[in-house]
């Protein structure tokens, strides 16, 4: 195929030849052309099948409100469906391919309910899959979700990477058009930081469109003298390819920048660019859109917005047909005529339904003047037109000009509601505009050339004196005031189907359906059409579909309302969204001082929140992780194991207060806690439910070290600061995270003592007399190393927690390690510490939900009920008191050769598994090779008092029912004389 | 949105974390008599106003203070922005 239609004039590079295929057929265009601009040069009119009624569809616009060019773009993972071909920038090797049919392009068997188009009107699902109820799941819905839906998926991976950034400026500009660079110029002159940001690639707007002068230039040549003058500015910033996309609250608005898309390589940079901006002020200079006019058949393909086909001829050097006829309420559609006809294009007819003199005279073409189009022919393209007059014109493009209406979208983000301008037939910004954003040009409905620049330079101007910057006017830019006038007409009545709304293939038979059947509101005739409702959001439909219901309901388009819109103005990926937030970037990933060490030694590495933590090592011939697991708890009770504990929230406090602030944050006693000593504490929220667990050491009078949870470390950390801010914001005291500032250990077993003896240095005296259970203090160790040692036990043996600054972690790990071999020491993780928590009945987030009680944990007791500390007062609520509630119990297999599992409910012997027979649940298990069985923790209704009782462990998920003998949570020396010793 | 931040001046909603009602500040007495009903209207009992409204925000990416924003949250306009420690030192001195 050659670019037949491919005429002289144009911006495009006639040098640089692109090639690109469509369908697997080979297409050449130019660089500068669009894919739309390129298939049109190809005389490639059928581009699409219609989303419901799988009608063949061609090239409608030229810009992001293309309602039916969408395609397929790229390949394999690249692929991309519902892509407009009107902003697709063409590159050498493009791949594009059509969408939404089955079987070729040309023969879509969907086609036949374009036949069935009666059946498949407004409402038509609500309507007639109502019954049978069963059928909804099995067979409405699989046939349906088959045809719905435009482009599809790659269902692959995206191999693409995004980005995010942050700019900051004094003045926004959205849209680079004549208003939008006459506004940056003024800006930039004044010395005001200005972004200005617009979706094409080639800046200027309709400059690039239009053959309007300025001063002794074209349009055109101005735009890039002006960009190049803005360009040599240092506070100007100009974003190409970049959609403003919303606007956001308290000036701030977002910008999807396509950095790629138009290579035919990326070279590994990112895709797109996710711009967070943060404006003083913003001007508006988005222009407007073409509407059509809705007559009989007004979809085939060659039907064209009017200023689309300007813009093919003027900018791209392409006739949209070779026999053009044109049809206007207004003056616009005449320029196109003039246009097209100074070019060379034969113009058949220009069709005015306005009862008026012609405004020009157009060579060779019949001036059919108050005429109206009744219907169009054509099967896969437009033929001919033929007029209410009976008059039939043979044309290959017809030209629709319905009236231009403001792109208002940004204006409507925060709560804007347009207003309707009689003058030009069309919604202008009004209501509430986000606050710092004017609007100029014909966004603001100055329709002409001349006005748009000057309204620009004056917006521009208010917004610097605002801001502070000295702005002097200057003469206004000499611009021909082209005619604008219009008359509104929306359609022409008539029994056959006239378009509306073509992405959704709404027609004025539905809006006039949704009229009769009481869908007269704007918000409802959108939901019950679903006009406005595709990914252009009606930027070419809706003010016509207003103008239909309002002529059918014999209100004012006024009356009738508008809808108002939502970001984005045009889509978004969401992988701009993700940005380099996915996959493992998806958040931090830590890792704990140990890791390197861990990583030799064989460890398996889990995820706890971000923390990257030793789950078990795996030593040579250890084929299954339970052997690993089993023989890491076994080597700690017998000898000595240690551990990496870092990940511990830790939270250093300090102040006279400390201590009276700690008895006001723990449910239990913190005042009379000794220096030298380590308490364990409980936290509850204010409801009275625990919240949080940890110890507390007193370093010295004023001085506190408090760890937490690993899950709940930031948590924490913020309720002290709320405390201590908001709640006794008059006690001296201060809190800081230092999780990350200490490498902690937890070393345990029956020769903790004697391994640490090897590490603390000799005149730190650790033996129990001096350095008792539940003691701590600052000791030195491998000769002179400042450390903390804490004598707590997770485990149940005797156990040291020992830290020292992050940077010695590492270190110490090793020496404390290769001291150990004597005793065979073994390192365990986070399994194996799980293991002897559980022998020992130690609650963890399993148990901790924060919905479960300190009564119901069996920590009732620690609950003071002398002082007011947080959740006090709450935790003695009846309900929470009640003595017949669930208890935390142990539980074991009667036959030891059981599994438990944790999520089992329980039931008395004999009951059915019901609801109103369940007596709680499994929370925790593990093999015990202490005790050589499975072991449990769960919680039990009044299972305090059935210590010894057999009832039911029942899991409906894995299909179990296990007999289980309800015991304390402490399996393993419950006395503690162990960690004692 | 942009909150400004009496101490460092204007910075992103998203450096924040919302906690809701300011009311949080005026904590009941634990130990003083009918302390249960206290705090089941201190924790539970909240005003959904079309219109001003002021919260706790805590500036979790920055230097952790605990402020008291007052924000109309028909148009998230932000009329005062306090440090929720001189509030609530300047509400105990009132009692």
């Amino acid at each position: 195929m050659t670019q037949d239609f491919r005429i002289d004039g144009g911006l495009v590079d006639r040098k640089q030849t692109l090639k690109f295929s469509f369908n697997g057929r080979d297409m050449y265009g130019y660089a500068g052309d669009t894919l739309a601009s390129a298939l049109l040069a190809n005389g490639q009119r059928l581009v699409a099948r219609s989303f419901k009624y799988h009608r063949p569809r061609g090239i409608f616009s030229a810009g992001s409100e293309e309602p039916n060019a969408l395609v397929h773009l790229g390949q394999g993972a690249r692929l991309e469906p519902n892509t407009r071909a009107t902003v697709t920038e063409l590159f050498d090797g493009l791949h594009a391919s059509s969408q939404n049919h089955r079987g070729s392009l040309e023969h879509d068997f969907m086609a036949v309910n374009d036949r069935l188009s009666q059946f498949l009107s407004a409402g038509f699902y609500y309507k007639t899959f109502m019954w049978p109820k069963s059928f909804w799941e099995k067979v409405y819905e699989p046939v349906i979700r088959a045809s719905a839906g435009l482009g599809k998926l790659s269902m692959q991976p995206d191999p693409d990477t995004y980005d995010k950034g942050f700019l900051h400026c004094d003045i926004l500009i959205i849209g680079a058009g004549p208003a939008g660079l006459a506004a940056a110029l003024a800006s930039g002159h004044a010395g005001a930081r200005v972004i200005l940001a617009d979706e094409d690639f080639l800046l200027g707007g309709r400059l690039n469109s239009d053959t309007q002068s300025i001063g002794e230039q074209s349009g055109a040549h101005w735009a890039q003298d002006s960009l190049a003058e803005l360009a040599s500015m240092s506070n100007v910033r100009i974003l190409r390819r970049s959609t403003v996309y919303g606007a956001f609250d308290h000036g701030i608005y977002g910008i999807l920048e396509r950095k790629t898309d138009h290579l035919a390589d990326g070279g590994g940079k990112p895709r797109h660019v996710l711009w967070r901006v943060y404006s003083k002020r913003a001007i508006l200079c988005a222009g407007a859109t073409e509407r059509s006019i809705a007559f009989a058949n007004n979809d085939r393909p060659g039907i064209m917005l009017s200023g689309a086909v300007r813009s093919y001829a003027n900018r791209w050097g392409v006739a949209a047909g070779k026999k053009v006829a044109v049809f206007t309420n207004n003056d616009s559609g005449w320029q196109t005529a003039a246009d097209l006809s100074a070019m060379g294009i034969s113009i058949s007819a220009v069709i005015d339904t306005r009862d008026i003199v012609a405004p020009m005279a157009i060579s060779g073409a019949a001036l059919v003047m108050g005429g109206r189009i009744k219907d169009t022919r054509g099967r896969k393209a437009l033929d001919a037109i033929t007029l209410t007059s009976g008059l039939t014109v043979p044309v290959d493009c017809l030209a629709v000009s319905g009236g231009w209406s403001p792109n208002v979208q940004l204006t409507c983000h925060q709560r804007g509601r347009p207003q309707w301008n009689d003058a030009i037939a069309a919604f202008v910004p009004g209501g509430e505009l986000p606050k710092g954003l004017t609007v100029a040009g014909a966004a603001s409905g100055q329709m002409t050339l001349a006005a748009a620049l000057k309204s620009g330079r004056k917006t521009a101007g208010q917004a610097l004196v605002d801001l502070g910057f000295k702005y002097t006017s200057a003469p206004a830019l000499k611009a021909s005031d082209e005619a604008f006038s219009v008359t509104p007409f929306w359609h022409v009545s008539g029994s056959k189907r006239a378009w509306v709304d073509l992405q959704n293939d709404v027609t004025t038979k539905d809006i006039k359906q949704a009229q009769r059947e009481g869908f007269q509101s704007v918000e409802h005739l959108k939901r019950y059409t679903t006009m406005g409702m595709a990914t252009d959001q009606g930027k070419t439909a809706n003010v016509l579909g207003l103008a239909v219901m309002a002529e059918a309901t014999g209100q004012s388009i006024p009356q009738t309302g508008t809808t108002i819109f939502r970001p984005p103005y045009s889509p978004v990926a969401l992988g701009a969204f993700g940005g380099r937030a996915v996959g493992n970037e998806f958040r931090p990933t830590r890792l704990t001082p140990s890791h390197k060490w861990a990583t030799e030694c064989g460890a398996v590495f889990t995820e706890t929140g971000a923390w990257m933590r030793a789950q078990w090592f795996v030593r040579a011939g250890e084929t299954h992780w339970r052997e690993s697991v089993d023989r890491e708890v076994r080597d700690t009770r017998a000898s000595v194991g240690i551990c990496d504990v870092s990940t511990l929230g830790k939270i250093d406090i300090q102040g006279r207060d400390a201590a009276a602030f700690l008895n006001k944050v723990y449910a239990n006693g913190f005042a009379r806690l000794a220096v030298g000593k380590v308490r364990y504490g409980i936290m509850l929220r204010e409801d009275g439910l625990c919240y949080d667990d940890g110890t507390t050491a007193r370093l010295s009078e004023t001085h506190y070290v408090m760890t937490t949870t690993t899950a709940n470390a930031g948590l924490v950390y913020q309720r002290l600061e709320f405390a201590r801010q908001c709640l006794w914001p008059d006690m001296d005291v201060h809190v800081i995270s230092v999780t990350d500032g200490w490498a902690q250990y937890a070393v345990a077993g029956p020769n903790a003592r004697k391994l640490l003896q090897k590490i603390v240095d000799p005149e730190h005296d650790i033996a129990t007399e001096a350095f008792g259970f539940m003691a701590c203090g600052d000791v030195t160790v491998c000769g002179g190393t400042a450390a903390r040692l804490f004598r707590i036990s997770f485990s149940g043996e005797l156990a040291y927690e020992i830290a020292v600054p992050t940077r010695y972690g590492d270190g110490l790990i090793r020496a404390l390690m290769s001291a150990g071999r004597e005793f065979d020491v073994t390192a365990y993780g986070v399994e194996a510490l799980s293991v002897m928590r559980i022998e020992k009945g130690h609650p963890v987030g399993s148990e901790l939900t924060g919905q479960t009680t300190a009564l119901e944990l069996g920590m009732d007791r620690m609950v003071s009920k002398t002082k007011d500390s947080i959740g006090s007062a709450l935790s003695q609520r009846s309900e929470l008191q009640r003595d017949d509630g669930r208890r935390l119990v142990g539980l074991i297999p009667v036959d030891t050769s059981d599994t438990l599992t944790a999520g089992a409910h329980f039931l008395d012997i004999g009951a059915a598994a019901k609801m109103e027979n369940d007596l709680g649940w499994m929370t925790s298990v593990a093999h015990s090779p202490t005790l050589g069985h499975s072991i449990g923790l769960g919680f039990v209704k009044l299972g305090h008092i059935r210590h010894g009782d057999v009832i039911r462990a029942w899991d409906g998920v894995r299909g179990t029912d296990i007999k289980v003998e309800i015991t304390s949570p402490h399996f393993y020396d419950p006395k503690g004389g162990l960690q004692r010793a | 949105m942009i909150i400004n931040h009496p101490l460092l001046g204007p910075r992103d909603a998203d450096e924040f974390v919302h906690l809701g009602d300011a009311g949080l500040i005026n904590r009941p007495d634990g130990l003083a008599e009918g302390a249960i009903e206290a705090f089941h209207d201190y924790l539970y009992l909240r005003d959904n106003p079309a219109g001003l409204y002021r919260e706790l925000w805590y500036h979790e990416q920055g230097d952790r203070s605990w402020l008291v924003v007052t924000r109309d949250t028909t148009t998230h306009e932000i009329s005062k922005v306090e440090l929720a420690r001189d509030v609530a030192r300047s509400q105990r001195r009132g009692q």
